[in-house]
Order: C-alpha cells, then sequence, then structure tokens
C-alpha cells in the first residue's frame, strides 16, 4: 500500500492503496465518485472516462501510480451545478436511456468540444468511437454534441432526433 | 443428439409464472386498499400525517409537492417517467410539480417486473384510474370547502378551480380535507382528446442525476463497512468445483475471506464457484488472478459450435423430430409447385452485454437478508432467495436501484443469489458482488442460437402455394428457472404456432429437432423473435424476388389471406403500407450499390414495419443510410420522447445484435471474452437517420421495449439483397461476403 495525493475536481485527496489500483476504483470504492463507471476493465467501452489534464482517459487503464500532479476531473466535476452545455443538452434532448453509460460519453464529448468547437459529423463519429452505448443511443448521443455545441438550435425537432424523424411528422402519423 | 426424450416446449404460461410475468393488471381496489397496511413501504407512509395518500403510488404535501412512486424497475425503458405521466395526466398536476421516486419490492406494489414489453399495457388502466382518483378527491373536497356542487369545479394545473365564483384552491391548500374523505369507488377519466401530457415529449425524471455522476444504479450502492466480492465460476457450462487454492488466496492483501459456493445443477441458478471477498473491488480483481481452480467440467466439456453447426446441417437433411404446427399438406403443395426455393438460415448465440456488469449488493443479519440489485424482476429474486436458503419471503427485503441495462437478463436472478450466498458466509456485513466483464460474457444466460432449414414453393402466378421450416434448435436438461428437478430435455428457444406465415397459408409446416447442450439461455429482447423474424421476412424475400414480384406488393398479398387465428392482418397491412409511404418505397430508383428492404412483424402486442435502405460498396463495405419504421401500439403514445428513443435505439441495437454479435463454443465454453473480441455496434456504424412514425389505432396501448428489434435484421438483409444481389442467411451479418462487380 502507498499514498497517493490527488488533484479531483479541484480538490487534494489522499489515498492509501496499491500502486496498481486503477484510477477508476480508486475514485468508486475509496472516494465515493460513483459518476465514473465501470463497464469493461480493458479500455474498450468508455463508460470510465476522466480527464487528466483535460485529456479523456480511461480510468481503469490508469494505475494510480502514474496519476501525479496531473488534474483529475470526472462528470462530478465537470460543471459545479450540472450546467456544462452538454449536461444541459443531454437533459434537454433525452439522450439517456439507461444512462449508465452517458457520464463517459459526456466526458468524450466535452473534449472533444474543448478542442473542437464545431465539429463536423465525422469528427463527432471519430471521437465517440470509443464510447460504446448498450441501449444504442448514438442518434441522441449525437443530435446532444451538436446541440451543445450551437450547430443544431432547438427552433426545430430535427434537433432532438439529429436530423431524424420530426415532432411534426410523428403527429401527423399519429392523427 | 437425443431427440427420443423430447418433453413439452416451456409452455407461455409456464413462462409467465417463471419469469414473474405473470401478475398483469393490478385490481386497483387492491392499490387502494393497501395504501396504508403496507409492511415495507415507509416510502408512501405519511411522515407525519400531513400529507394526501389516497394511495400507495401518490402522496400530496401541502406545500404541492406531488410525489409519485415508480414501482417497475428502470432499465433503459423509460418507464420511471412514463408511468408516473399517466398519474400525473388524470391527476391534472402541473408536471413541474412531480417528483417521482422509486419504490422498492413491496406487496403493496403488485408486480414489479418489467419484462415482456407488459409494464405499460398491465399498468395503463390503472394508473389511470390511481391518477383520476385522487382527482376526484381533490376535487370533492374543495367543493365541500366551499359548499358548491362538485360537477361546477374543475381540476387543472395542481389546483380546484370554481369558475363561476373565479376561486382556486391550490391542491396543497386541500390536503387535509382531502384526507378526511373517502376514496370513491367509480370514477370518470378524461377523455383522450383533453389529455395534456400524454403524447408529448416528457425527458426522463433522471436525467440530472445521470448528467451529473449521481449514484442511482446498482453497481453505485455504498453501505458503511461494505467488503467488495468477486465469484468465478466454471468456465465450461455444468461444470463444478472440485478444489481451489484458497489457503493462499486468504493471505493476499485486502483479502478477508475466500471460500467455495457448492451451488446447484440449476444452470440459471447459484452455479458453484469460488468466492473472494475483499476490502476492494481492485483487492479482489487482483486476488483473483491467483485463484487456481480445479474444475469437474462435466460431460459437455467438449461442445463446440462447430460441431453443432455440423450436425444440425445432417439433422436438417431429414424431417424434424416434432411438427409443431401444420396446415394442409405441404409436401404435396411443394411437390406440384411451379418453383421451388430452398435455404438454410442460422444464428449463433448471443449476449445481453448488459453495460452495466451484473452486480448485487446484500447484507446478511439477524436471519435475514436485505439485498440491492439493479433486476427486472426483483419480486423474482426475492422467491429465488427464498427458495434456495429456506428464509421467510418478510425476510429478504429487495431495494430497487436504476439497471444499466436489461435485455432481459436481469429476468434472471443468479448474480443475487450469488450475492446473498456471499453475504449468508460474511454475515453481518454488507458485501457488494460485482461481475467482471469477462463473468457477464462467460456466464450470460444467452440468446439461443439457431438453424433453419426452409422450402418453400409458388405457383405459376407467382403466389405461395407452400412453407416448410425445419427449426434444428438447442434443448438442455434443468434449464428451468428455479427448477432443479427437470429431467428430460426441454427446447431453449422453440417455434411458436402463430409464427408467420403460419396461419396465413394453405400449405404450412412447422417442424423442430433438439440438440442437447449445457448452455444456459435467457430470454434476449424480443425472445425468439428477434432471430424468427430475420428468418421468415428474409425467406419471404427470397420468394419475392424468385417470384419476380415487388417484396411489399408480395407481403401485402399474404396478410390478405389470413386463414385461421394469428395476429390481426388489417393492423399489419396498416403499418406496412404506412412506412411504404413514409419510406418512399421505389427499389427501382436505387443505383447499383444501394437498395432498400422491407419487413415487418407482430411481437410483444406490437405491429411493426421498417424499410432499411443501405449502401454496400464494391469491395463489400456495408453502411446502413436509413431505416424508416411505422408502429402501431394502440391508441396512445404514452410519451413521445421515450417512445422515439425506444425505436431509435431498437434499431440500432438490432443492427448491431445482427453485424457484430457472435459467441462461439469450443471446448463447453464461451470463447470471447470482453468487448476486445465482442464487437458491440459504435457510432459510426449507426445510421444517420431513423425515422419513427406512430400509427394510432383505437386498440389497447402496449409497450415498446422490445417489439421494434425483430424487423431490424430482415429488413437490413433484404436491403443488402437489393443493393448488391448477395442474400444474408447467417449472423453476424459482418461475416459476409457483399463484394460485386
Amino acid at each position: 500500500m502507498s499514498k497517493y495525493t490527488l488533484q479531483i475536481n479541484g480538490q487534494s485527496h489522499t489515498v492509501d492503496v496499491t500502486p496498481d489500483t486503477p484510477l477508476l476504483w480508486v475514485l468508486r470504492d475509496h472516494l465515493g465518485l460513483v459518476g465514473t463507471k465501470f463497464g469493461c476493465g480493458i479500455g474498450q467501452c468508455g463508460a470510465c472516462t476522466v480527464h487528466l489534464n483535460g485529456v479523456p482517459t480511461r480510468g481503469c487503464m490508469t494505475q494510480v501510480s502514474t496519476v501525479g500532479r496531473k488534474q483529475v476531473t470526472t462528470i462530478e466535476g465537470l460543471s459545479t451545478d450540472g450546467s456544462h452545455p452538454l449536461q444541459k443538452a443531454w437533459c434537454e434532448l433525452d439522450v439517456a436511456q439507461c444512462g449508465y453509460c452517458q457520464a463517459g460519453q459526456i466526458m468524450t464529448a466535452a473534449a472533444l468540444l474543448k478542442e473542437n468547437p464545431k465539429p463536423t459529423d465525422q469528427d463527432i463519429d471519430d471521437a465517440m468511437n470509443g464510447n460504446l452505448c448498450r441501449c444504442a443511443t448514438y442518434l441522441r448521443i449525437r443530435a446532444g454534441i451538436k446541440y451543445a455545441a450551437g450547430i443544431t438550435t432547438s427552433d426545430n425537432n430535427s434537433h432532438i432526433t439529429g436530423g431524424g424523424a420530426t415532432l411534426a411528422s410523428i403527429q401527423e402519423a399519429v392523427k | 443428439m437425443s431427440t427420443s426424450t423430447i418433453s413439452r416446449p416451456i409452455a407461455r404460461r409456464d413462462f409467465l409464472k417463471l419469469s414473474g410475468l405473470a401478475g398483469g393488471g393490478l385490481v386497483l381496489g387492491f392499490y387502494l386498499k393497501s395504501a396504508g397496511a403496507s409492511s415495507a413501504a415507509d416510502i408512501v407512509k405519511p411522515a407525519d400525517g400531513t400529507e394526501f395518500r389516497p394511495n400507495a403510488f401518490i402522496r400530496i404535501a401541502p406545500n404541492g409537492v406531488v410525489t409519485l412512486v415508480s414501482k417497475q424497475p428502470e432499465i433503459g425503458q423509460g418507464i420511471k417517467t412514463s408511468l408516473p405521466m399517466i398519474i400525473a395526466e388524470e391527476l391534472e398536476v402541473s408536471w413541474k410539480d412531480v417528483v417521482v421516486v422509486q419504490g422498492d419490492l413491496d406487496p403493496a406494489y403488485g408486480s414489479q417486473s418489467a419484462g415482456g414489453s407488459r409494464s405499460t399495457p398491465t399498468n395503463y388502466n390503472d394508473f389511470h384510474k390511481l391518477g383520476a382518483t385522487a382527482r376526484t378527491m381533490l376535487i370533492d373536497a374543495a367543493a365541500q370547502t366551499w359548499g358548491v356542487p362538485a360537477a361546477e369545479c374543475a381540476a387543472a394545473a395542481t389546483a380546484v378551480h370554481h369558475a363561476a365564483s373565479n376561486r382556486t384552491l391550490s391542491y396543497g391548500e386541500l390536503v387535509a380535507k382531502a384526507s378526511t374523505l373517502p376514496v370513491p369507488t367509480s370514477v370518470k377519466l378524461k377523455e383522450p382528446k383533453d389529455y395534456k401530457l400524454l403524447g408529448t415529449r416528457i425527458t426522463g425524471v433522471d436525467n440530472p442525476k445521470i448528467v451529473t455522476g449521481q449514484a442511482l444504479f446498482g453497481i453505485d450502492t455504498r453501505l458503511p463497512g461494505m467488503l467488495y466480492a468477486v465469484y468465478e465460476k466454471c468456465p465450461v457450462f455444468g461444470g463444478k468445483v472440485v478444489s481451489a487454492n484458497l489457503d493462499t488466496i486468504k493471505a493476499l492483501p485486502g483479502v478477508k475471506d475466500a471460500f467455495i459456493i457448492e451451488g446447484t445443477s440449476n444452470l440459471t441458478g447459484l452455479l458453484p464457484g469460488v468466492a473472494i471477498v475483499a476490502d476492494s473491488t481492485w483487492a479482489a480483481y487482483s486476488a483473483r488472478k491467483q485463484l487456481k481452480v480445479t474444475w469437474d467440467e462435466g460431460k459437455f466439456a467438449n461442445d463446440s459450435w462447430d460441431a453443432f453447426s455440423t450436425k444440425a446441417a445432417e439433422i436438417g437433411k431429414n424431417p424434424g423430430a416434432t411438427v409443431i404446427y401444420k396446415e394442409g399438406d405441404v409436401d404435396a403443395a411443394l411437390a406440384g409447385a411451379a418453383k421451388t426455393v430452398e435455404a438454410a438460415y442460422s444464428y449463433p448465440f448471443i449476449s445481453h452485454a448488459s453495460i452495466e456488469p451484473q452486480n448485487c449488493t446484500a447484507l446478511f443479519k439477524d436471519g435475514a437478508f436485505e439485498l440491492w440489485a439493479p433486476s427486472q424482476n426483483p419480486g423474482g429474486g426475492q422467491g429465488a432467495v427464498v427458495g434456495q436458503f429456506g428464509i421467510p419471503k418478510e425476510k429478504v427485503t429487495v431495494h430497487l436501484t436504476r439497471s444499466g441495462g436489461g435485455f432481459g437478463r436481469r429476468l434472471s436472478n443468479d448474480y443475487i443469489l450469488e450475492a446473498a450466498a456471499i453475504a449468508q458466509k460474511v454475515n453481518g456485513t454488507p458485501v457488494k458482488l460485482t461481475w467482471s466483464r469477462e463473468d457477464d460474457l462467460h456466464h450470460d444466460h444467452f440468446r439461443p442460437g439457431g438453424f433453419h432449414f426452409l422450402k418453400g414453393g409458388l405457383d405459376a402466378a407467382g403466389k405461395v402455394v407452400g412453407w416448410k421450416n425445419h427449426f434444428v434448435t438447442f434443448a438442455t436438461k434443468a434449464a428451468g428457472r428455479g427448477d432443479d428437478t427437470v429431467v428430460t430435455l426441454r427446447p431453449v428457444s422453440a417455434l411458436d404456432v402463430e409464427q408467420f406465415p403460419a396461419k396465413f397459408l394453405a400449405n404450412y409446416r412447422g417442424e423442430q429437432s433438439l440438440m442437447e447442450c449445457s448452455v444456459p439461455t435467457g430470454p434476449w429482447r424480443a425472445p425468439n423473435n428477434n432471430v424468427f423474424s430475420f428468418v421468415m421476412q428474409s425467406f419471404i424475400d427470397e420468394l419475392a424476388h424468385a417470384a419476380g414480384r415487388d417484396p411489399v406488393e408480395f407481403r401485402l398479398e399474404l396478410l390478405s389471406q389470413k386463414i385461421s387465428g394469428a395476429y390481426d392482418a388489417k393492423r399489419m397491412t396498416g403499418v406496412v403500407k404506412l412506412v411504404a409511404e413514409k419510406a418512399g418505397w421505389n427499389p427501382k430508383k436505387f443505383p447499383r450499390g444501394q437498395g432498400q428492404g422491407i419487413s415487418f412483424h407482430f411481437s410483444h402486442s406490437g405491429y411493426i414495419a421498417q424499410v432499411a435502405e443501405v449502401t454496400v460498396s464494391q469491395d463489400g463495405q456495408l453502411k446502413v443510410d436509413r431505416f424508416v419504421c411505422a408502429c402501431d401500439i394502440g391508441a396512445q403514445i404514452v410519451n413521445l420522447s421515450g417512445a422515439e428513443n425506444q425505436v431509435q435505439g431498437s434499431i440500432v441495437d438490432g443492427i448491431g445484435a445482427a453485424v457484430f454479435q457472435e459467441l462461439t463454443i469450443e471446448r463447453g465454453r464461451m470463447t470471447q471474452n470482453n468487448f476486445n473480441d465482442y464487437p458491440m455496434i459504435r457510432m459510426p456504424d449507426a445510421p444517420a437517420k431513423i425515422e419513427v412514425h406512430f400509427l394510432t389505432t383505437n386498440n389497447p396501448t402496449t409497450g415498446l421495449g422490445e417489439p421494434c428489434i425483430p424487423p431490424v435484421a430482415p429488413a437490413l438483409g433484404n436491403a443488402i439483397f437489393a443493393a448488391c444481389g448477395k442474400r444474408v442467411r447467417q449472423f453476424p451479418l459482418s461475416r459476409a461476403d457483399l463484394r460485386w462487380t
């Protein structure tokens, strides 16, 4: 066991764990920050995505001993009150189904938008390729990123579905 | 191979019983009576008697906050938002005044199993009555306060209004008075034309917590002093523990205990294994790497998918062991046909792969269990624990958490049994069992693989005259949930007599043969239908093309000739026509390399038709460009946002399952381990456009978690054929050679 002092969401935390403990489990088991999720343990699903100095990083593949003084940002620290444009877009567009992967999706998307404020569809697909959504809400994740980026607006409902069905066409069929 | 000891397939009734779906709609009186009599529902007990609580689901506080209890497990289907919406609609409350809380397992709520797309249809009418009852009482309370007839009062926006005197009392102000009134036995429901909430887009009630990472899911459960566990089971299905290096494991850092659990021979029950309990998840996972277990792998240790495939092909050459359903004389019809078409279809075992690995936190203390689990079927979990440990039901408390996906996997409660067994040994300290992804892929209750051998005949006019389907399926002994005593073979997936085009053709025969295996199986989103639809709707397409006819027109003809039983052909015709219109059906408009495909399917009370549009490059790369879906799930869409999300998610999930997912059995075990060798669909493979159209008809409102899955794969396969002339008859489609010149 060794002591590590980590900078997480702007606060200092000291934990006493084995050096190979993944950051994911330090956050979840030792610090109670459970927003970062366990999905695969091998860096394939992206549910454990956090930022290390702003870079999207797999918490399950990051040994605590390698974190050092890097600033760790988790979903709990992306904003103080859920007001990050992606968090707001996710709520407004009702992106989630089960919701388990969405913290990881948002963290990856936040890093994308920081680097590339107006991403193309291809940029979005490329950036998000590492994040699985088992409920397959990919159309709404795409739409949420574009909405948060200001590429689409709420003037027409196509922002909800990523260019798919519109509310009008649904209502027409409902009649 | 043993086809001589066939027992009946699991009857529908048994399935309902086994999967806890039988509860059906609750009697409202039961809800109402149990409002104050609930044993464990502290959540709905008025803290100080100041709230208005007309039933177990509704609490109105003097400050006007309306708390609604969601009784069903939330697994991503949106039920925690949609069922409370129904109460809120009838109750005439503003949605902003509503707080939804998750109810734990409690008899006061009736059935709490979320499966079979049944949560909406079994609760829809009762939930209207729950809301209307409370609204009626609040109106009566206001009318009595004012001394005016109740008929002159109306409720809206969390308040009662008296138009004639322009007076208003908020629900909060009516709490005390309403609480003194008797609960009416008969109430008037709103006219659908007056709905303000139902049919609109309401965003998920947990969204703010989801996007800020607050604890919601089973795996997020944390209790003081909690320990962490892993559980290693035999990789070979049906294997048992002989011995393990427990002393070595117990000496490892952080490890508190390690022990063997004998388990049972029930493939979907408590399997034998080795538990490691530690002071953190990582300590338990690290210790597991040192674990050495000697297994008795049992008699299925040489099973392999390749051998099953070879055997199935042999069996498929002969008539099936059992005739499931027949109409007319299919052999004579095929012998007299102008043209016959034969094809073999197959699909592998696949996993649910719910993104939240199976987990359960359990505390055994003073002879009682307390469990926190992401279960679709918490009552089944409680029953399983009662059966396994011989503890009375009253001593098994189950807390419902949000589930990171379900897809049918969490109707089984094996992981609850494992956590309970570990907790019982640990005794007095809470322990959280967390499966690894590898555990999940190796020990799923899998979607069964299967093989179909089809022959169809056309007359000179291109009409179908006969259809034969020989289904070679798997069978296990002791497959029943909670049933250790079954000794005869049971098919893990069985043809049902109403699987289209049965009941629509004068000459039809469905046959079945069994291959014994030891693979645990269970319902995977739209069970059976998710693969049968691929086979039937693809083969219909083969016949349509053999007849030189348009696939839509060909299908409409089949639907027009229903001979008996089956489903409402008119409703199916409605969605086929709607989807063709909305998609702009015109297969001839596409250049080579692009194509349109159509399919339809009935399951879980839903009538669904879909059109897929794909591009197949000359080097065989598949791109799904667009899906259009028409759904008839009855008279009312509850939550438009959730409904559309379910349809779109189903379509992308259906594409993923068909194109990518495959488990292969070698040496009696699954060979895939994690998402690196078990690919799931990712964003770049999701179509850019999925258009959803709801056709509302005057029929009961039904569920949407499953029925949009089955038509996806055949629409896709039919579009691929249209694009490049390659017929896909085997999942995963990623293995198909789609190159063309």
